[in-house]
């Protein structure tokens, strides 16, 4: 055996939901996102922490409940540690519920013999009123025991000192049987219980019948449902209203800009300038004034809710329509994610078990319409409603919006239900969801996370696609075959195919174009009807509206715009982690293919049925 | 109280305790991970619409099983102080 190299391996472990991701942050000071909820941390990750000169690589496993079920997961953490692939391990287990975490806690320890005991979310023990006595514990273990409070980046150094005195005790030989293994799992809950009763005091009681009180309001079905779509209607409210001013105020800003670029860029070639300027900046700005005001507001609602701890309750809400569908409840969970990134809820798939019900989800997960298609529904809608400004404008639309989100829900529904009659067929298989306690969000923390984190993430990714796509639709604008141009030449050819549609040739177009980011399709279909003329700036929406009337739009153009762009194939970042996900190229097209057919028999539909009423 | 009834038809705010577990061998495992074995005493503290899942409070944790898998699990009822 050879001493351990410099940088020892430490594994961080635990139930789903008790703050592994926390403390991993806390110590590589890495930004991971956390959020309340089991199985937010689907994949493993790694990262590095220095403590008194020495370098530890730490390694993030998933959450599991136990070390030898059937899960692939948990058989790859329990090869893991068994392998010895790590040189030190942390059990990382709750305070509030710490009888359960010691349940895998002493799995563990027949493993991988060199394990830390860390009992996290002290604090929120403590205002529970639960003392847990430490060193009773670390002697029933026989083995150090650690309290944290890992948001407050309490008991770290405590940790790594444990972890360190681990470390430079002589690696024990891997093949020696280690003394204390259970019997069986049953007799292991029976130890863990006898564990928890001798160092847990716990007077949780009053607190614990207020969280009672909370939960049978909010998950009963009389009050659940309704509280429910208010809270999600006031999300989206507040977005609306919040991101009026400043979109106006960035657009502005970005006129400013460009008149004074305009200006600076006076010596060069005009197809140059007007390539950067009406191309890559208009297409850019828009991008940016569009989009980034409505995402730095849902993306802090949306964490903050799911530190609250609410997105489980709602799942658990909404688990008897899955049920019903053939799918697993924690589809609901997947489907909010939705909400804010499609290819994220691709990845966030893996927290359900049951690979027919996992395809199910994956394959349905972009029915539900992605942050980067809210500028566009809203401004369709808006245009449709032709409302004043004002509260009951943007009240309207969140309603509207509201009612477009609910639609896309009943249509995954019903596309799951499909899905489970015909090429997934299969049983409801069995799975428990966790409705993990209230936690007061730390508010700081999630608005400067998920502004950072998310928010500029996905900004990036798409202006990074925006701007050249802005190059690309100036050019296609600009070069002539024949008498036109090609861009006219495109979309003339896809014109006849679209009005069947009741779209046209230019909406198509936008939507293929649009394919690399959802958030381009607009400016691309406005550079397209002005032929580049001058982008309308996007507050306007009097201006926008009379420009699409100029083209022809009618309510029937406007509402089946409306349906393809909330239905039709996902952006191409959804469509690699498709790919990436599912491994199978047949899969990937399955799942673009059925957001298409469904977008395209609805606009069918809706154009048919106003071809008959005359409208 | 000897009669035994399934965990499914636990009222909310009812409290049993765990006689057997009949599940599908992945699903025991997990319950029996969560600390659900026989012998545990389980309060059910909601219950989703007709034919959803309940919450129950087991060791500490609230978990959300459906209706068809806690109809597996038989618990005899006891008596819960105001």
């Amino acid at each position: 055996m050879s001493a351990p190299v410099s940088a020892p391996t430490l594994a961080l472990i635990g139930n789903p939901n008790v703050g592994k991701s926390t403390l991993f942050n806390a110590l590589t000071g890495l930004h991971q996102h956390t959020g309340n909820w089991a199985g937010k941390t689907v994949g493993s990750a790694q990262g590095v922490c220095t403590w008194r000169g020495r370098t530890y690589t730490l390694v993030d496993l998933p959450g599991t409940y136990s070390l030898d079920t059937r899960s692939p997961e948990e058989r790859l953490t329990l090869d893991y540690l068994a392998q010895g692939k790590a040189d030190v391990t942390v059990v990382v287990c709750d305070a509030t519920c710490l009888e359960r975490g010691l349940i895998l806690a002493l799995q563990v320890l027949d493993v991988a013999p060199r394990t830390v005991v860390c009992v996290n979310l002290m604090d929120e023990a403590q205002r529970l009123g639960i003392q847990v006595d430490l060193s009773a514990l670390s002697r029933q273990l026989q083995a150090p025991v650690v309290g944290l409070s890992a948001a407050r980046q309490e008991g770290l150094e405590e940790l790594l000192t444990a972890v360190e005195a681990l470390t430079d005790l002589p690696r024990p030989c891997q093949h020696c049987p280690h003394a204390r293994t259970c019997v069986s799992a049953a007799g292991r809950v029976h130890l863990a219980e006898q564990y928890a009763a001798q160092s847990v005091r716990d007077h949780a009681a009053q607190r614990l019948q207020r969280q009672q009180r909370w939960d049978r309001i909010l998950l009963s079905p009389w009050a659940g449902i309704p509280l429910l779509l208010l809270l999600l209607a006031g999300v989206l409210w507040i977005t609306i209203t919040g991101a009026n001013l400043p979109s106006a105020l960035l657009s502005q800003g970005f006129d400013w800009l460009g008149a004074h670029l305009e200006v600076w860029l006076g010596g060069w070639p005009s197809w140059l300038s007007s390539l950067l300027l009406d191309g890559v900046y208009r297409v850019t700005a828009w991008v940016v004034a569009v989009m980034l005001p409505p995402m730095a507001i849902f993306f802090p609602l949306f964490t903050l809710l799911e530190d609250f701890g609410y997105l489980p309750r709602a799942a658990f809400l909404l688990d008897r329509s899955f049920q019903k569908a053939g799918a697993c409840g924690k589809q609901a969970l997947t489907m909010a994610v939705s909400l804010g990134c499609n290819a994220c809820a691709v990845t966030g798939c893996r927290i359900i078990d049951s690979p027919r019900e996992r395809l199910i989800a994956t394959l349905t997960a972009s029915l539900m319409p992605c942050n980067g298609k809210f500028p566009t529904l809203i401004a369709l809608l808006s245009l449709g409603l032709m409302a004043g400004g004002g509260a009951a404008g943007s009240l309207a639309s969140a309603a509207l919006l509201l009612g477009a989100l609910l639609l896309a829900a009943l249509v995954t529904l019903l596309s799951s239900r499909l899905l489970a009659a015909t090429v997934l067929r299969g049983t409801p298989s069995s799975f428990t969801l966790e409705l993990p306690p209230f936690r007061l969000p730390q508010v700081r923390q999630v608005l400067v996370r998920s502004l950072l984190d998310r928010t500029l993430f996905v900004l990036g990714r798409a202006v990074c696609v925006a701007a050249p796509a802005g190059a690309v639709i100036w050019l296609l604008a600009h070069i002539t075959l024949g008498d036109a141009t090609l861009l006219a030449r495109l979309s003339a050819l896809l014109d006849p195919a679209a009005r069947l549609f009741g779209l046209d040739g230019v909406i198509l177009l936008a939507f293929i174009l649009g394919w690399p980011a959802n958030e381009i399709v607009i400016p691309i279909m406005l550079m397209a009807y002005l032929n580049l003329g001058t982008l309308v700036s996007y507050g306007d929406l009097h201006a926008l509206g009379a420009l699409l009337t100029q083209q022809g739009w009618t309510w029937v153009t406007a509402a089946c715009t409306l349906l393809f762009s909330l239905f039709h194939w996902p952006c191409s970042t959804t469509c690699i982690t498709l790919y990436k996900e599912t491994g199978s190229l047949r899969w990937t097209l399955l799942a673009a293919a059925l957001p298409t057919a469904i977008g395209l028999m609805l606009c069918a539909l809706v154009a048919a049925a106003a071809r008959v009423i005359g409208a | 109280m000897p009669e035994t009834i399934s965990l499914s038809a636990l009222p909310v705010g009812g409290r049993g305790c765990v006689l057997t577990v009949n599940a599908a061998p992945a699903m025991a495992r997990r319950l029996e991970d969560l600390g659900l074995i026989p012998g545990t005493c389980v309060t059910c503290e909601a219950r989703g619409a007709r034919g959803g899942p309940g919450a129950y409070r087991i060791r500490g944790a609230l978990i959300a099983l459906r209706q068809s898998d806690a109809q597996g699990v038989t618990v005899t009822p006891q008596a819960v102080s105001p």
